[in-house]
């Protein structure tokens, strides 16, 4: 299973960031390679307009089976997140990285 | 003659001006109020008339017919994000779009055919002999500008110079209030005696210097804070074009969408004395 992070840094004790558009990092778990790794976000979130979508596109470029977010997508962001699989889980927006995967994994946060 | 009434923030009674002047203006000439400011459009609040004329307004938006080739293209020359590839499909936000074209010339499989998209409504009132023109953004349209200047171009299609033709603009300082002041012959700023006041007027002033505008000053609620106000155009040499004075009667009678110069005679003096400095009376007033 691959898990996809907004995420406030780059590291399993980063924190989740809530907005989608404009998270700071987008973290990758692949939970069969036991693997971490980050994509910075930097560029989109200097965009004026339109942070959303692309955000999304490039999340769906890495190709995970979960999202794990803070306040879940926008309206056109969620537009393009239909195009895909992935499924999206919110509310792990005051969470660490691994309390937010823990969280996710006992049912205390769903879509 | 075009005259734009703006301010640096809503409520400074920008729309009381607008439509006390135009009304007034009304009585011995042929005036057009226009309230540009279409995404909180409330002049026709205080206008009694019927409509004449209505009619949407559209911008030109790219549309995906699907014969394409993925190249990616589209999305790259975009500005504004308003073009994504995601997969195998391509993605068009509409309201993100600015009409450039861009994607649609470029696209090597003319996948991307420009569509009108409606993006508000026009509508005209006749109130006497005042005509009023009004254009409201459609829900969940973002971007007042394309309306604004279509909304001029039908006024300026209309209307020749023989009218008087008064804007009330957007507030703010940004690109809606520029977009509604840029043709205009002058720009009447409105403020309050405050320190707020004091500080968007200041910021306005700054645009109209840029624009290189001709703009005087109209003190709405006078008597209500300090002098800073006066002296500042004072040092800036800034006309003061009028001084309203902080009367409750005006402000109840706006509530009650009532003329005010009809019944408040300090009111019109002071609306006489502005279209004496614009050079729009036409009759040696008795005052
Ligand atoms: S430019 Fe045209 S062909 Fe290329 S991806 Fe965009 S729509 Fe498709
Ligand atoms: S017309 Fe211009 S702004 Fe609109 S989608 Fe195409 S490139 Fe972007």
């Amino acid at each position: 299973m691959k898990y996809a992070f907004t995420a406030k840094g780059e590291s399993w004790d980063s924190e989740i960031d809530p907005r989608l558009g404009r998270t700071e990092f987008i973290l990758i778990y692949d939970d069969k390679k036991n693997e971490l790794s980050a994509y910075s976000n930097s560029e989109i979130t200097q965009q004026a307009h339109g942070a959303g979508p692309l955000t999304v596109q490039k999340i769906i470029d890495l190709n995970p089976d979960i999202l794990i977010t803070g306040n879940g997508p926008g309206k056109n962001a969620a537009e393009v997140m239909s195009t895909s699989e992935i499924k999206i889980i919110t509310g792990a927006g005051d969470m660490k990285i691994k309390e937010a995967l823990e969280a996710y994994k006992s049912d205390k946060i769903t879509g | 003659m075009k005259i734009a009434i703006a301010s640096g923030k809503g409520g400074t009674g920008k729309t009381t001006l607008a439509t006390s002047l135009s009304s007034h203006l009304s009585e011995t000439q042929d005036v057009v109020l226009v309230d540009l400011d279409v995404e909180e459009p409330n002049s026709r609040l205080f206008i009694r008339g019927d409509q004449t004329h209505s009619q949407s307004i559209c911008k030109q938006v790219p549309e995906w017919t699907g014969d394409c080739s993925l190249c990616g293209q589209c999305q790259e020359i975009c500005n504004f994000n308003a073009v994504i590839k995601v997969g195998t499909q391509i993605m068009l936000f509409p309201e993100l779009c600015h009409s450039c074209r861009a994607c649609s010339e470029l696209c090597p499989e003319s996948a991307l055919p420009l569509k009108p998209r409606k993006i508000g409504m026009l509508n005209q009132i006749q109130a006497g002999n005042l005509i009023f023109v009004e254009s409201r953004l459609e829900i969940g349209e973002q971007q007042a500008v394309p309306l604004i200047s279509q909304t001029k171009d039908y006024i300026d299609n209309h209307f020749d110079e023989s009218y008087i033709i008064i804007y009330d603009s957007p507030p703010g300082t940004s690109c809606p209030v520029i977009e509604a002041s840029k043709d205009a012959d002058f720009v009447i700023l409105v403020t309050e005696p405050t320190p707020f006041g004091l500080y968007d007027l200041k910021l306005a002033v700054e645009v109209m210097r840029k624009m290189k505008k001709d703009f005087g000053v109209v003190v709405n609620r006078d008597g209500l804070g300090n002098n800073d106000v006066l002296d500042y155009c004072d040092m800036e040499t800034i006309p003061v074009l009028a001084r309203i004075s902080n009367d409750r009667r005006i402000a109840e009678l706006y509530a009650a969408g009532e003329l005010i110069f009809s019944t408040i005679p300090e009111f019109k003096e002071q609306l006489l004395l502005l279209e004496r400095s614009l050079e729009l009376s036409t009759v040696v007033d008795p005052v």
